[in-house]
């Protein structure tokens, strides 16, 4: 499978702060890889990195090209969301069409008013004067009409209510995502987006710690509620993580065979925040 | 091109003070200059008794201060837009979403330093040239019942070749000349955290006090006042008259191949290329 993203063994210091510690990170084309991390982990550096907006040491190449020395090409097949601060807030709705139409030569202005339409955002509106949904919604609406191989969200729906965050990652799935095109998101509402990925990349201190495939995510971890009667037992199998949960134990295994576990409780799939903690979740 | 041709107008866009900070001073001039206009035929008459280098100077009076008037304006605002250029989108944010656009550092930041450079020497032209055929209109409706004063004004004004004399004047004092000093405010601008003001005047000053207290001489400061009120270039051959008035022999020649215009333009590539240097490397404030 071809590579879209590949990086290799970044680093990169700010003072005396390691943001990036041999970081290491592949993602495929057709993709839909989730990069998740507590605050402070590096993953907006690393993001950063891929884009060229940020150099680094070590090895970085997108779309077969070096992002800093080549960002402006890349740009033309790349698209980005930093969040939802960052569009000029000065500039009206239909001068932001018309730049965005001027400048990007995969830029389809129909598309992106189509998208438009179906939301209140009026064209004569200045983005200072829309609510924070609404420059989601015209940012996306811009995205979504740049034919790109690869679209790059960092922290997207930061602060935006429930109801326009599950109608951001619906618009996606439904109107820009196919299996061409490839995305990379960065977040920590990550309930919201689990069923949306088909990888998982977790990032601590600046390192990969945790790279996975949901399929494979789905046959090599099993969460296990267990009776106190069967704590011992599970306890046997040395599972990843134990918590209590409503007066039982809950028990995250991994490669542990689900026959087996099935004696023991309940078992199910562990979400990715269940998967997070556990790796995660040690003393920081 | 299509893409420098974009940056212009997103910078036209954003900054309307480009345009109306000049159209808003002309109009207040322009009111100020109606008010004693009935006292016109009168100055017409006195001026009339003049030698004609007095003459003129007196007819063309009010269109030399407008003149002026918006140059000042045009230096002011070229200082404020170069100084917010690069660091506005830093410090809101959206320079990630520009750079988020296949558009190259290098012509988003020569399309920021062609505002000061072309961009506003031109619409002072324009705005000037309107503002000064309306005084002419104006003026020539006041004195109709007398037309040999009316010959005097336009005689006195002689608006082609003021007009073109301004052009050039704006060409190469205020843009070519000027370049190193706006060069300088945009490198600032993309490389100051905070306190651009600051950042920007504080070494000059520093330098000029330095070297007073060092050698005690004030080479760098007479560098920087002559370089600020185009004394000492070679665009025209009679100094010390005002550079719109027609009889101005203008030595362009002389002035491109002059050392100092040519060393300004090498310190303006300079600071562009660090501009732009810094533009790619720095990130959001």
């Amino acid at each position: 499978m071809t590579a879209t993203v590949e990086a290799k063994a970044l680093r990169k210091t700010f003072g005396s702060t390691v943001a990036l510690d041999g970081f290491d990170l592949r993602v495929d084309e057709g993709r839909i890889v989730g990069l998740i991390g507590p605050n402070g982990a590096g993953k907006t550096t690393a993001l950063n990195a891929i884009l060229g907006l940020l150099r680094c040491e070590g090895d970085v190449r997108v779309l077969d090209r070096d992002p800093w020395s080549e960002r402006e090409r890349l740009m033309q097949e790349v698209c980005f969301i930093a969040d939802v601060a960052i569009l000029p807030r000065w500039i009206r709705v239909s001068q932001l069409l018309d730049y965005v139409a001027g400048v990007h030569p995969r830029f389809d202005r129909a598309k992106s008013e189509s998208f438009l339409a179906k939301t209140t955002i009026k064209r004569t509106s200045r983005v200072r004067e829309l609510s924070k949904g609404m420059v989601t919604q015209l940012h996306l609406a811009i995205v979504m009409a740049i034919d790109a191989r690869l679209l790059v969200l960092d922290e997207p729906t930061l602060g935006l209510d429930i109801l326009f965050r599950k109608q951001f990652y619906d618009s996606l799935l439904n109107d820009y995502f196919d299996h061409s095109r490839t995305i990379l998101v960065s977040t920590h509402q990550v309930e919201e987006i689990e069923h949306v990925l088909t990888d998982v990349v977790f990032i601590d201190r600046g390192r990969r710690v945790f790279e996975c495939s949901m399929d494979e995510l789905e046959s090599r971890y099993a969460e296990v509620m267990v009776k106190p009667e069967n704590a011992e037992a599970a306890r046997a199998l040395k599972p990843m993580q134990e918590r209590q949960l409503l007066g039982r134990t809950a028990f995250l295994f991994e490669g542990a065979s689900r026959q087996q576990l099935a004696a023991l409780g309940e078992v199910r799939t562990p979400s990715i925040a269940d998967l997070f903690v556990a790796v995660l979740g040690g003393p920081r | 091109m299509n893409n420098a041709w974009w940056q212009i107008r997103r910078e036209l866009w954003e900054n309307r003070s480009l345009y109306l900070a000049p159209i808003g001073a002309c109009c207040v001039f322009l009111l100020a200059f109606v008010v004693p206009l009935s006292r016109l035929p009168r100055t017409i008459r006195e001026a009339a008794a003049l030698d004609p280098l007095h003459q003129r100077a007196a007819i063309a009076f009010p269109y030399d201060i407008l003149g002026g008037l918006l140059m000042g304006v045009l230096m002011l605002v070229g200082a404020f837009y170069c100084l917010d250029a690069l660091y506005g989108e830093r410090r809101d944010r959206s320079m990630l979403f520009w750079k988020s656009l296949p558009v190259p550092d290098l012509t988003a930041v020569l399309a920021k330093a062609s505002i000061p450079i072309l961009f506003l020497p031109l619409v002072t032209w324009i705005v000037t040239l309107a503002a000064w055929i309306v005084m002419l209109v104006m003026s020539t409706l006041v004195l109709s019942p007398h037309p040999a004063n009316v010959a005097l004004l336009w005689q006195g004004v002689a608006i082609g070749p003021r007009s073109l004399l301004l052009l050039y004047h704006l060409l190469t004092v205020h843009s070519l000349y000027l370049a190193p000093i706006y060069g300088w405010l945009l490198l600032v601008s993309a490389w100051a955290r905070r306190a651009t003001f600051v950042w920007a005047f504080v070494p000059p000053v520093a330098i000029a006090s330095m070297e007073r207290l060092a050698f005690g001489t004030t080479f760098f400061a007479h560098l920087l006042l002559d370089r600020l009120g185009g004394n000492g270039m070679d665009a025209v051959v009679a100094h010390g008259t005002f550079p719109m008035d027609p009889h101005t022999h203008v030595t362009p020649i002389r002035f491109l191949l002059s050392p100092g215009l040519l060393g300004g333009l090498v310190i303006f590539s300079l600071c562009v290329m660090a501009a732009v240097r810094l533009r790619r490397d720095r990130s959001a404030i």
